[in-house]
């Protein structure tokens, strides 16, 4: 193993992915010397990169509009449990980072007149929704933003570092430790603030939309920093998730914005419309809230009208030929080379693990319970409360980020002298050369245990959630926390070690994971995203934030009535 | 509730891969893998699954994971150069190496990052 790298920096980001990006340009034009890191690659990982179309900003282009409506429908979506405090500064100031966007050269689409297009996405009262394309509008995102932070000199970007602790020092960050993959040597980092921008926790599930690389590792560096998280139950499955025949080169969440586009069919294994049977019009209806909409689509297959892969049919083929041809573009050839002939046969499709609404608890200015440790993008709890609206996560993604990043430069310039201790960061390096020789023992690889997670969260903790299943789950999961972990065996490889990398991720996603069964189990009620068969109505009791802290090795939760 | 299994039976088939090992071009070997699939499966379901079930040891780059966004998963295919995550596993001997003219940081995995993104 190599020997420690050691950096400083006013703010270090940890996540390159939209939120991450934008906070260090909001950072660096705050003053900050900032250091973004990204396990993967800076501006390739992430889930800003898969986002396909809709992003929501009260910009009244396309009809009157204004933040104020957006909001409304934020926490209408939200079923009661959203700060509304994060709800207002994300619909505020959305148009603001819309705007800024089209000036570093996001193409958004626009109508002749060279007003922005919007559309009306599941859930909003306006046509609010901009979008460059309906597969690329995230792509086009991350492309600006590589290319803002590439050319900013208070910027330095490294790439295949992740971040293993924060490190603290009476109660506040004093910095952080972490890995150098290609080396596999010890990184030490000198900060006084840090924005964790690493995500959701959607790798912990068997089917996800996500990037791979987004475990719940924020969850579990903030819970172990001392932070409280809040809300981490409701887990949003996307209902239109791609499940059969294979299909390569395409994200799974493909067929929301084409059935919008086009109006394709719902139907269930005989063939049968059934929306209706759950509250929707007849005909096919396609502004269907998404915890609904998944809702009716578990319903249908547990009634054993499922499809042959067990979800529902999608079909296009009521749609003439040419106008789908028309309306896919280069996209028909992606299905050509996956063998999806859409005039000739339905696809199939299922509920996946989509996007993490709790969170990192934040006050309005991004930042955790812990002086110093902000959060921005998908890991800040709070704003989405139980269920969040269809295009408000790329929003999120650049409205938390940027504010993030300035917060915390102003935070950095006001605590200048540096609480780094090599003293207090030398048990988090000694834990990294200690796992990295794990060489020899017959315990199973980290990746195989990951399966284990991936498998146990997907049939234990979904869409739909029951109290035996959440005991098992929860108990399983403390005990690969407490056990597993320290049995695996590591690769004995110096360089590139994916399995070293992958216990970490374990350690930290782990601990998120048991977060969420253990919140779930708790909240003994059904609301937006979180739905238990054992309690399948809103209660009034549960009207209510659950915060949740790490205290000893126990995960330790409360309930908090919403604030105004 | 619980979620109805895969009661779908596709064939299972099998494709050999030849897979480049080591730390550079002049230190290393070839070191062949039987991996089962079905029709469809991409090379990179094949390499994610034979570091699971067989050989963690195994390097290989990728994060966005068969949405070809990422581009990470780039690799020489039977001489070709072609997304892991994109390209489909075939019942045949399949070799796979890293990319040419980079260095090798190990097995599939090149140096493709900026200079100025590295330590």
């Amino acid at each position: 193993m190599s020997d420690e790298l050691a950096v400083e920096c006013d703010v270090l980001v940890v996540g390159g992915g939209g939120a991450g990006m934008f906070a260090a340009v909001a950072a660096a034009r705050n003053g900050a010397q900032v250091l973004l890191l990204d396990k993967n690659v800076v501006g390739r990982g992430g889930a800003t990169i898969m986002a396909q179309m809709t992003c929501a900003s009260a910009l009244g282009e396309s009809e009157p509009d204004n933040p104020q409506l957006h909001l409304e429908d934020t926490l209408s979506a939200g079923r009661g449990l959203c700060n509304e405090n994060l709800a207002a500064i994300l619909c505020e100031g959305s148009p603001e980072r819309i705007r800024e966007l089209a000036g570093w050269n996001v193409n958004w689409a626009r109508s002749e007149d060279g007003k922005i297009n919007q559309v009306k996405a599941p859930g909003h009262s306006r046509k609010r929704c901009v979008y460059v394309d309906f597969l690329s509008t995230g792509a086009a995102i991350c492309a600006a933003l590589r290319n803002k932070t590439s050319r900013d000199g208070k910027i330095r970007r490294l790439s295949n570092v992740t971040v293993t602790d924060l490190v603290l020092r009476d109660g506040e960050i004093a910095g952080a430790v972490g890995i150098d993959v290609p080396t596999s040597a010890p990184v030490k980092i000198k900060c006084p603030a840090v924005i964790l921008c690493t995500g959701g926790m959607t790798k912990m599930f068997q089917r996800t939309t996500a990037s791979n690389n987004l475990c719940g590792e924020g969850i579990g560096l903030a819970l172990r920093a001392g932070a409280r998280i809040i809300d981490i139950e409701f887990l949003q499955f996307y209902p239109n998730g791609h499940l059969a025949p294979r299909m390569v080169g395409l994200d799974p969440t493909t067929w929301e914005p084409t059935r919008v586009k086009l109006g394709g069919r719902l139907l269930n294994g005989k063939g049968e419309e059934f929306l209706h049977r759950y509250g929707e019009a007849e005909g096919g209806s396609y502004d269907t809230a998404r915890d609904i909409l998944t809702t009716a689509i578990y319903k249908e297959v547990e009634a054993g009208r499922g499809s042959p892969h067990g979800g529902v049919f999608l079909s296009f083929q009521h749609i003439d030929e040419q106008k789908l041809k028309d309306a896919l573009g280069p996209v028909i050839e992606i299905f050509e080379r996956n063998n999806i002939n859409l005039t000739r046969q339905a696809v199939e499709i299922f509920p996946i693990a989509h996007y993490q609404m709790g969170g990192v608890e934040v006050d309005s200015d991004l930042c955790s319970t812990v002086p110093g440790l902000y959060a921005a993008g998908e890991i800040a709890g709070g704003a989405n409360g139980a269920n969040r609206l269809s295009g408000n996560a790329l929003p999120e993604a650049m409205v938390f980020g940027e504010r993030a990043g300035a917060k915390a430069a102003q935070y950095s310039a006001r605590n200048t002298t540096s609480r780094w201790d090599d003293k207090l960061a030398q048990p988090h390096v000694d834990l990294i050369r200690q796992t990295a020789e794990r060489n020899s023992g017959d315990g199973p690889s980290p990746g195989r245990l990951m399966a284990e997670v991936k498998a146990l969260m997907w049939g234990k903790v979904g869409a739909f959630r029951n109290g035996a299943d959440l005991e098992t789950a929860r108990t399983r999961l403390r005990t690969m926390r407490q056990g597993d972990l320290d049995a695996l065996t590591i690769a004995p490889e110096p360089g590139f070690n994916t399995s070293l990398v992958e216990w970490f991720e374990l350690r930290n996603g782990l601990l998120a994971a048991e977060a969420l069964a253990s919140a779930a189990l708790t909240r003994e009620e059904s609301r937006g995203a979180h739905q238990r068969d054992d309690f399948p109505a809103a209660d009034d009791r549960f009207l209510a934030n659950q915060r949740m802290q790490l205290e000893g090795n126990d995960l330790v939760s409360e309930f908090r009535k919403v604030r105004a | 509730m619980t979620i109805a299994g895969q009661e779908h039976t596709a064939a299972v088939k099998t494709a050999r891969l030849r897979i480049w090992r080591g730390t550079s071009r002049d230190n290393g070997r070839y070191q062949e893998y039987d991996v089962k699939f079905e029709d469809g499966d991409s090379v990179l379901d094949g390499l994610v699954r034979l570091r699971v079930d067989c050989d963690p040891s195994l390097a290989v780059r990728f994060s966005c994971f068969n949405a070809n966004v990422c581009k990470e998963c780039t690799m020489l295919i039977d001489g070709t150069v072609e997304y892991a995550c994109i390209a489909k596993l075939q019942p045949r001997l399949m070799q796979l190496d890293p990319l040419p003219n980079l260095p090798i940081v190990r097995d599939l995995v090149t140096d493709t990052l900026s200079r100025k993104e590295r330590f």
